[in-house]
């Protein structure tokens, strides 16, 4: 089961950010994870966010330029060599990794949230659900 | 069914026209000769005199105008009438140096507004229609001269002006318009508004539009048609010649008639002021033959562009000028190379972009930078950086191919660069010379 992540374009020059974060923070989108992209000239903000829809309806109100993207979540333990098992298991499915994120959740929870955008969604989660890795749904991602 | 304000005219032979434009051109010779102390020195310099001036074939020997005279003369040295017998004024924005006025009578208005329902008629227009005036009204020329073709030709005239986009949607959709004279980049921004409003070219009413006043592109053409759902009519004119009207385009959209009971066309080398034969490329110079209060002989327009009389398949058998290049105040030279906005925006819409640009040369280092500004639309987006990089990559080559010299592209966010209303800003020169 694969999340809906959100892209946004974003001209590089000051402010620019910030200017999102207002727009999200006014729509109270809770964002679960985040990467920034750039090249020389723009950048692609990349998020996960609780109210997908919410999300999407208020950044292109404020003209941002956003897409859905899949990509796949997974909770891994947050422990040394933790991350090492789940990317393995891609290396064992054949299936190239495009870019990743990680969400830390805390301290105290242990557990630590990766979202990875890889070459063939579908390849990649049927072979790790049969290794015992079970992706987050969009409900779990509104439930944390 | 070819529709025609007056066919006698616009379908008129040669011959015909010929004989109108020699009647005319030694009448406003003389005219000239009498009333314009600033012109009859010129062509007493030129060792001409009215006598001398038979035909059209005697055109060149009269001397030109240019901007530089207009300025020279500023505001009544051209003046052909005395002043009470003028009933208006209009002005040119001003952009490439001293504004000019030019003065009208009500004859000179008359003919002008005959012009422009020349245009309205062969873009459709009839007594049916419901033309939507979207042009500045007041000193522009645009909005009073379609204004006038428009009821001349008889269509129930919306004389709305420019601004007010969202209000501007709701007059042509609950009168169903039919026609759309405004700018061209007013269009385009109008085609926007109404697809992100949720309007398919089915649901709007428009059947044509009558675009002028700046530089367009085919490509923008194509856009703009697609957008509406209409087919889209170049017009071509100048405040110094009246205002647009001087020559329109046909439903075989290939050039613009000129109206030659009123003006007279030549093509002439810009650096030799030799009149270069039929097709020629150069530089497009007017003699207004019957406008009374700002009679022009030999205006220099500025515009490359040539002539054609081959036969128009719509039966207008007036001379058609292609579409001007740019015009010479447009054109930037960078790096020494002779850039046209037109040809920047031409290779954008080919690429798939908005025809919004802002175009930015600069001077560092004594090398001249330039920098094409696009805005990103929801269509190019992608969550791929690589991709992104790519078309960039490919809309630098295509500009390079197109104008001989690299620019550096950058995106921008959408709604970034000013929309405008009259005419567009395409261009911010920030260097010192």
């Amino acid at each position: 089961m694969s999340v809906n992540q959100i892209s946004v374009f974003l001209e590089n020059k000051p402010g620019t950010l910030s200017e999102m974060t207002k727009v999200l923070a006014e729509a109270k989108i809770d964002v679960r994870a985040m990467s920034l992209a750039e090249t020389r000239d723009f950048g692609i903000v990349r998020m996960i966010v609780a109210d997908v829809y919410e999300a999407m309806n208020s950044l292109k109100e404020a003209d941002f330029i956003c897409s859905l993207t899949s990509v796949l979540a997974f909770e891994i333990t947050d422990e040394p060599g933790g991350l090492g098992k789940i990317v393995d298991g891609f290396t064992q499915a054949g299936v190239n990794i495009e870019y990743m994120y990680a969400s830390l959740s805390g301290k105290h929870t242990g557990q630590a949230y990766m979202i990875f955008r890889v070459a063939d969604t579908k390849a990649a989660e049927a072979f790790l659900v049969g290794k015992g890795y079970i992706p987050l749904t969009q409900e779990d991602i509104a439930g944390i | 069914m070819e529709h025609y304000y007056q066919e006698e005219i616009e379908c008129a032979s040669p011959e015909q026209i010929r004989k109108i434009q020699d009647e005319k051109l030694r009448d406003q010779v003389k005219h000239v000769w009498d009333n314009v102390p600033y012109y009859r020195k010129k062509m007493e310099e030129a060792g001409v005199k009215p006598e001398d001036i038979n035909s059209v074939d005697d055109l060149h020997k009269l001397p030109f105008l240019s901007k530089a005279d207009l300025r020279e003369a500023y505001p009544y040295g051209l003046l052909g009438v005395p002043l009470k017998d003028c009933v208006r004024i209009h002005s040119t924005s001003g952009t490439t140096g001293k504004r000019v006025v030019a003065f009208y009578t009500q004859g000179d208005i008359d003919l002008w507004e005959e012009c422009c329902a020349r245009a309205i008629c062969a873009a459709g227009g009839t007594e049916e229609d419901v033309c939507h005036v979207a042009y500045g009204y007041g000193l522009f020329t645009g909005g009073a001269g379609l204004h006038g073709g428009s009821h001349k030709a008889g269509c129930l005239t919306v004389p709305i002006s420019s601004g007010n986009t969202d209000r501007q949607i709701m007059f042509i959709m609950d009168l169903k318009a039919t026609i759309l004279c405004c700018t061209p980049s007013y269009a385009a921004y109008l085609g926007e508004r109404m697809k992100e409003l949720g309007y398919g070219p089915n649901d709007i009413p428009l059947k044509s539009g009558i675009f002028g006043a700046e530089a367009w592109s085919q490509e923008m053409r194509a856009d703009i048609e697609k957008t509406l759902g209409i087919k889209a009519y170049d017009i071509y004119g100048l405040t110094e010649l009246s205002g647009p009207g001087v020559s329109f385009e046909c439903s075989a959209q290939q050039g613009m008639h000129i109206n030659e009971d009123h003006f007279i066309a030549e093509i002439i080398d810009p650096d030799t002021l030799e009149v270069l034969p039929e097709g020629s490329e150069g530089e497009l110079v007017f003699t207004a033959i019957d406008k009374k209060a700002f009679p022009m002989i030999r205006y220099r327009t500025r515009d490359i562009c040539s002539l054609t009389r081959e036969k128009c398949s719509c039966g207008r058998t007036h001379v058609r000028m292609q579409k001007p290049k740019g015009r010479t105040d447009d054109m930037l030279i960078i790096r020494g190379v002779n850039v046209f906005p037109s040809q920047i925006e031409t290779v954008l819409l080919n690429h798939g972009y908005a025809a919004n640009y802002l175009i930015v040369v600069d001077r560092v280092n004594n090398t001249d930078t330039f920098e094409v500004q696009v805005e990103m639309t929801p269509e190019m987006f992608t969550d791929n950086l690589g991709e992104i990089e790519d078309r960039q990559k490919e809309l630098t080559d295509g500009l390079k191919a197109m104008l001989g010299i690299k620019a550096k592209v950058s995106l921008v966010a959408p709604k970034s660069i000013a929309r405008s209303e009259g005419k567009a800003v395409r261009v911010i020169d920030k260097r010192k010379i």
